[in-house]
């Protein structure tokens, strides 16, 4: 768990953060979002005190950071940026390596530890083991940061704008690894980013920032439908509105349960989005809906994509106007 | 490569070799070597054509008609490899023949004659080199196999050297003469070099940190470094003696004295910050701002980023300063004699008063030696350093940073003569 409590930081007369509290719960996976300038990063860091708070308190699990030394409390969390910083004249394997081998681990703990790491993020341990960063693809050189900073096995993973420098496919694919990864080992996540469509995506709550306050603090269904302020809906954008309302439920939130249909099912958690283009695609007003074990688990249908929520209607309003 | 049909029809593909090819005809057409009766008489010319007297002479010759055959071939590696091995072996071969041509002139005069390199060996010899560096960089052969070509050369000479066969050439007499100064001079050079080095590392290397994390030590440091590198030497020489003399009058038990190697040393010194400075500062500007900064975030100390991270992929910048002031100590310090700091310089120096050119020969091939030498080695940890940088990093060490002292490794003969 991590506390901000009326944190502040300025830079000479400029004030990058302004008496900001909020609480990450444990296992969360919270992302930053807000325009450049917004004291999104300057939050992140602060975290891990490469930027040390000039007021208020920071406290994980309790404890002040400012109790621990630096380096002991960053080697506690993963760090991720977006141009990754490996090593160039490390291996991958001492790359991943770093913070485990800083702690002391065993030589034979590390070893297996990046075996599996490096399995977890798809890379071939036979083939990249041994492969200096310069030999990686981009996507490959940010799999290995991530897996870097999971090495010691932390509770807190940071990340600075990690995958905005991939392209599209390849950003996709990491984002839903990450995700896969925290939901398997319960790490909290603190994720920065200026791309509405990655927050929505992967965050269970959303922290808007302008001018180095929060101004919203949400999850991605309240900020869709309740945005507190026109920068947020901004933020969200009015292009394909309705699209990214769909994508933050799933099929198994909109089934009627009770009902049974033949034919090839969508599982309970193909997003809203999905299911529609599905419709499209097969010429067909329902669908039916199974759980994770295949079992039948109801039938999706198109009125109940279209059927409004009663709070959408500000959301309604914004997608109206585009 | 652009093809070029000469007048004759047939064509050039290598230019460079065509050059080497013209100049080694012309430098054969040149007096090869000089024969005075004593070394204070103007020697009388030998021909080439006078030289070459038997078979053995004759194929001594091969490899130079070969280079005249390379500027025709096509660049395949194998012709590449041809010219390499033909311009390595003219230059051994010409060295041989000047051997036993000055045996043979020996034969019937005085102890007192002189044989001397001439006009043309020196053309011919650079001809054949200049044809070999130029393919090696052709073939992309890398540090290995050029210090490999460059090795041979050195051991063919040695060889010839080892084996008396080129005790005739005044070279060689002046050198008998001098047998008993020599090495000591070359002990006492070396030395001049390492005593310059040990307080530029210590004083260089943590101003070069200091001027890479402070911006303003870095403007108030390399605009003072830069003058002193135009200041000529032995001006700088000159600069020295009058406030070292003073301070050897103040302090009569301490051994301080405006002239000897303590001059020498501290302009050496002062020649030698600004590579240093300089490449430690640019070494460690190369370092990607998000690998410190990783770094930082994994919880490394800043002595931990210091020695595991900005160290390692400094190195292959850093060690290029190192070369460049070594090889321009090596040529600094041959001026250093003429404030009596000793070494080769004062070998040249007795040559130069004396009119003796081979007594300067003595004195100045080996410091161009010891110069080659110094560059082949950092060469080795250059690239042995980029290796362990990381290989892309490689790409990024410049041989040639940004800005450039007004001292490069060719300025240093120009420097020694001023």
């Amino acid at each position: 768990m991590i506390q901000f409590e009326r944190v502040s930081k300025r830079f000479g007369s400029w004030t990058a953060v302004d008496t900001v509290s909020f609480t990450v719960d444990e296992g969360e996976f919270r992302v930053l979002i807000g325009p450049s300038g917004s004291g999104k990063s300057t939050v992140l860091r602060m975290i891990n005190r490469l930027i040390p708070a000039d007021g208020g308190a920071i406290r994980i699990d309790g404890e002040d950071i400012v109790s621990l030394k630096p380096e002991e409390l960053r080697r506690r969390m993963g760090y991720v940026i977006q141009s990754v910083g490996l090593f160039p004249h490390w291996t991958v394997e001492r790359n991943i390596a770093t913070v485990p081998a800083l702690l002391g681990w065993p030589k034979p703990r590390i070893r297996d530890r990046v075996t599996e790491l490096l399995e977890m993020l798809n890379l071939d341990p036979r083939r990249y083991r041994g492969a200096y960063p310069h030999q990686l693809s981009g996507g490959q050189q940010q799999r290995v940061g991530v897996a870097r900073a999971l090495a010691a096995e932390p509770r807190i993973l940071l990340m600075d704008e990690p995958f905005s420098a991939l392209d599209p496919i390849t950003r996709a694919s990491l984002q839903s690894e990450l995700s896969a990864i925290r939901h398997r080992t319960g790490t909290t996540v603190v994720f920065v980013t200026h791309d509405m469509d990655e927050a929505l995506r992967l965050a269970d709550r959303i922290a808007v920032m302008d001018h180095g306050r929060m101004i919203q603090c949400a999850t991605p269904l309240e900020i869709l439908t309740r945005p507190a302020s026109p920068l947020v809906r901004d933020l969200v954008g009015r292009e394909e509105w309705g699209l990214k309302r769909l994508a933050v439920e799933t099929a198994g939130d909109r089934a009627r349960r009770q009902e049974r249909l033949g034919g090839i099912a969508l599982p309970v958690e193909t997003p809203l989005h999905r299911a529609l283009s599905e419709m499209v695609a097969r010429g067909t007003e329902r669908l039916p809906v199974v759980d994770g074990d295949g079992r039948p688990a109801g039938v999706l249908h198109l009125s109940d994509l279209v059927r409004s929520m009663p709070d959408d209607a500000a959301g309604g309003q914004a997608g109206g106007r585009a | 490569m652009t093809l070029h049909r000469g007048l004759s029809g047939t064509v050039v593909h290598n230019r460079v070799a065509l050059l080497m090819a013209v100049a080694a005809v012309a430098g054969a057409l040149l007096p090869f070597l000089g024969f005075a009766p004593n070394r204070l008489l103007s020697g009388r010319p030998v021909p080439l054509w006078a030289a070459v007297q038997t078979v053995a002479d004759i194929g001594a010759l091969l490899p130079g008609l070969v280079l005249l055959g390379t500027p025709f071939l096509r660049p395949t590696r194998a012709a590449l490899g041809l010219t390499v091995v033909a311009g390595a072996l003219l230059a051994a071969a010409l060295v041989w023949l000047a051997g036993e041509q000055a045996a043979r002139l020996a034969a019937g005069a005085s102890p007192a004659a002189r044989t001397s390199f001439a006009s043309g060996f020196w053309v011919m010899a650079a001809a054949g080199l200049l044809a070999a560096v130029d393919g090696a960089r052709r073939m992309g052969l890398g540090t290995a196999g050029r210090l490999a070509v460059g090795g041979s050369v050195a051991a063919l000479v040695a060889a010839l050297l080892a084996s008396g066969h080129l005790d005739h050439l005044s070279l060689l007499k002046e050198y008998a003469n001098r047998r008993d100064v020599f090495a000591d001079a070359v002990l006492r050079h070396v030395l001049l070099v390492a005593a310059a080095l040990v307080p530029t590392l210590l004083v260089g290397v943590p101003l070069g940190v200091a001027a890479h994390r402070r911006a303003a030590i870095g403007r108030a440091v390399f605009p003072v470094l830069n003058v002193v590198q135009t200041v000529p030497s032995i001006a700088l020489f000159g600069l020295l003696m009058a406030p070292l003399a003073a301070l050897g009058a103040l302090l009569p038990g301490a051994g301080i004295s405006g002239v000897g190697p303590l001059p020498a040393v501290i302009a050496l010194t002062l020649y030698s910050l600004l590579p240093i400075v300089r490449n430690t500062a640019v070494g460690l500007e190369g370092v990607p701002a998000g690998v410190r900064e990783a770094a930082r975030g994994m919880g490394l100390t800043p002595g931990q980023i210091f020695l595991r991270v900005d160290l390692p992929l400094a190195l292959p910048v850093f060690l290029s300063g190192l070369r460049v002031t070594l090889v321009q100590a090596v040529g600094l310090a041959a001026v250093a004699a003429l404030i009596g700091a000793g070494g080769l310089g004062a070998i040249m120096f007795q040559g130069l008063f004396a009119n003796a050119l081979d007594l300067v020969l003595l004195g100045a091939v080996p410091v161009i030696l010891l110069a080659v030498a110094a560059d082949a080695l950092l060469s080795i940890g250059i690239a042995a350093a980029a290796r362990g940088a990381g290989g892309r990093t490689a790409h990024h060490a410049p041989n040639q940073p940004p800005s450039q002292p007004p001292n490069q490794p060719g300025d240093v003969q120009a420097r020694s003569a001023q």
